[in-house]
């Protein structure tokens, strides 16, 4: 924890824990296991989902100036109301790379610290865009669920489509879109790209336009952050540009599709498939996908991995530790 | 050139006898019915056995047994064109004895297939089936979050045999940050991963195993319980070979006590007969002998195919021979 203080000052070690022992971190849902047991052990834990997931029944029973330390993930972040409510709040720390529900201007206003989890999740998340291609257009989940009922005793499963040598488009060409775009050449795939900014070491072909990047390729990747510009940015124009034959892949928010649009271009045959990791209403998932035989679909999964999911926690952990002693965050964003 | 071959005259295309069982064969409409006179003794049985005797080049069209009864009514016989990979069921010993060429597909197949065996190793460990099953039957708003996979780059990858298709699975997963070692019946000198010289030291060194090597005596349940124990019970088996390549039985056991972490299979022992007790585990994904069902294979399959016939008819070296050793 503290290398250097250990050496100064043997005591150190156990007064910081002790005083760490005694700062009030607020968890706000049950993201993992081996997470919670660490901030436990670590610091004061208080668990939101104890107050049915209610900030304002969580005050009833709490004093809001306990909380110092705030732990959200993609369900539940930071908005403003929370961080209105803990008048104490130091720093947010997201078991997440993606920072849609944080009030980052309200936490850059009162001065608290946010941190996020890169780089350890971009493998399981880059795995599963290419894995969601894999299953949508090699159909592995159909033609397991063929064989378990019993279905190859009468006839042979059919025809799926190739996945290697196909152009696959990458919105968003950042940590996640680089890998994503690694895996996909090892499958021989042409790689092109939409980004804010062209990418001057990229090696792939740009577009400035989504339109087009949607009109060149049979694969379409959503990689991008969720920011007020992506919202929305497949809408039905982009979905008719990719076509018949085209795949949407989404493994970046579900806020990034219209979700509406997606529904009723699969059901009309005006995209060919859509592998989803996310949506717009999470756990609700569109009814009319649910018996789609060209969709895959997946509860969020894009970093449950058992390596991961303890990756993002250490960081976690240590993000908040460093913190609390003073020391820079491993991982910042504001 | 059209001096040289007495079958080939301007405008009669070479015959070629197909070999298949009644309910298998070729769609309709491809590339071979115009290249080739087919004789389908199924569709249009010979008139005369003389016809038969004539016949230079049998198109063996899925896994129909090519037997020496079969040879023994061709005596003319000079070349056989498989129809996949796997040539397990036509009888090479028996072919190299009356010097008759055996083709097989080539590499037409092998990127499917390669992508095949990644698409059912990222089923076992990131559990794909069995989320989209927990979302299509309604369980995520009611029981949460899905349970954890694995990482797959955190996984040795050991892969056996190292041809045409176990190399474009290499090539596919170290993008995915996996480490490769393989088990090939010799070294292959050019390749740069860990070389084993058996499946066992492989599988002790390995958390993965891929099958894709041919089936022949050699190779018959060379995935056998000993395998299985070095493996490990976090080990994972694909098999995109042929089922005997897998002492099927053991596997079984070996995933009912729990002593195995899980398999990805598109072949079995007895298709299309899949056993009873693989069909209730969320920790394997099954498939129907299907990792080349799509149609760009089938068209590249018919390159082959033309290829080698049109080298064969033309005294030129073939696409695809396959060498008994």
């Amino acid at each position: 924890m503290n290398q250097t203080g250990k050496e100064k000052n043997p005591n150190l070690k156990k007064i910081s824990g002790i005083k760490m022992k005694s700062i009030g971190v607020l968890m706000t849902c049950p993201m993992h296991k081996y997470l919670e047991q660490q901030l436990e052990t670590h610091f004061n834990l208080f668990k939101l989902w104890h107050c049915n997931s209610s900030i304002t029944e969580f005050l009833k029973t709490h004093q809001g100036n306990t909380i110092r330390a705030v732990v959200g993930d993609t369900n539940i972040g930071a908005d403003a109301e929370l961080i209105a409510s803990f008048p104490n709040l130091e720093i947010v720390a997201s078991y997440s790379v993606g920072l849609d529900k944080i009030d980052l201007r309200k936490c850059e206003e009162k001065g608290i610290r946010v941190a996020n989890t890169p780089d350890v999740l971009t493998d399981d998340v880059a795995d599963l865009a290419i894995g969601l291609i894999l299953g949508v257009l090699r159909r592995i989940c159909a033609s397991d669920e063929y064989v378990r009922i019993g279905k190859w005793k009468d006839a042979d499963f059919g025809l799926a489509t190739k996945f290697s040598g196909k152009s696959v488009g990458i919105v968003g060409l950042g940590r996640i879109g680089t890998a994503i775009a690694k895996r996909a050449e090892a499958f021989g795939c042409s790689i092109s790209y939409f980004s804010r900014s062209q990418k001057p070491f990229a090696n792939y072909k740009f577009y400035s336009n989504i339109i087009d990047l949607a009109t060149s390729c049979q694969i379409l990747i959503v990689a991008c952050a969720l920011t007020e510009e992506t919202r929305h940015i497949i809408n039905r124009e982009v979905i008719d540009a990719l076509g018949p034959k085209g795949i949407l892949i989404n493994i970046g928010r579900g806020a990034h599709v219209d979700e509406t649009e997606l529904v009723s271009a699969l059901l009309e045959g005006r995209l060919g498939g859509a592998g989803l990791d996310v949506y717009e209403n999470e756990p609700e998932v569109p009814e009319e996908l649910l018996g789609l035989g060209n969709v895959v679909l997946q509860p969020h999964v894009g970093s449950d991995t058992v390596e991961t999911s303890d990756a993002m926690a250490d960081l976690v952990i240590s993000n908040l530790k460093a913190h609390f002693s003073n020391k820079p965050l491993l991982t910042p964003v504001i | 050139m059209a001096g040289e071959n007495p079958n080939f005259q301007n405008t009669d295309p070479p015959t070629v006898l197909v070999h298949r069982f009644p309910t298998f064969d070729f769609p309709p409409g491809n590339r071979l019915s115009t290249q080739f006179h087919l004789l389908d003794p199924i569709t249009s049985p010979p008139t005369s056995p003389v016809l038969l005797h004539s016949i230079r080049a049998l198109l063996c069209i899925g896994p129909v047994p090519v037997t020496p009864e079969t040879l023994n009514r061709l005596p003319s016989l000079q070349i056989i064109v498989g129809s996949s990979a796997g040539v397990d069921h036509i009888d090479l010993t028996e072919c190299s004895r009356r010097n008759i060429a055996v083709t097989n597909a080539g590499s037409a197949f092998s990127e499917d297939t390669a992508d095949y065996a990644v698409a059912l190793l990222f089923g076992v460990l990131r559990r794909l089936p069995a989320g989209d099953r927990y979302v299509r039957d309604g369980f995520w708003p009611v029981n949460g979050d899905f349970p954890l996979g694995f990482k797959l780059g955190a996984k040795r990858v050991g892969i056996l045999g190292l041809g045409s298709i176990g190399s474009e699975v290499a090539k596919r997963l170290a993008a995915f940050g996996c480490s490769i070692a393989y088990f090939s019946r010799k070294k292959k000198t050019s390749v740069l991963f860990p070389y084993y010289e058996n499946a066992i030291d492989l599988a002790a060194n390995s958390d993965v195993l891929i099958v894709c090597c041919a089936l022949n005596d050699e190779t018959h349940h060379i995935v056998n319980k000993d395998v299985m124990v070095a493996l490990g019970k976090e080990g994972v088996i694909i098999n995109v070979g042929r089922g005997p390549l897998v002492d099927e039985k053991q596997l079984v056991e070996f995933l009912v006590r729990g002593e195995l972490g899980g398999a990805g299979l598109d072949v079995f022992e007895n298709e299309p007969n899949v056993p009873k007790e693989l069909l209730e585990r969320d920790n394997v994904v099954l498939s129907p002998h299907c990792s080349v069902a799509t149609p760009e294979s089938f068209e590249a399959l018919q390159d082959v195919i033309i290829a080698n016939l049109k080298a064969f008819f033309s005294n030129k070296p073939l696409v695809s021979p396959v060498q008994k050793d």
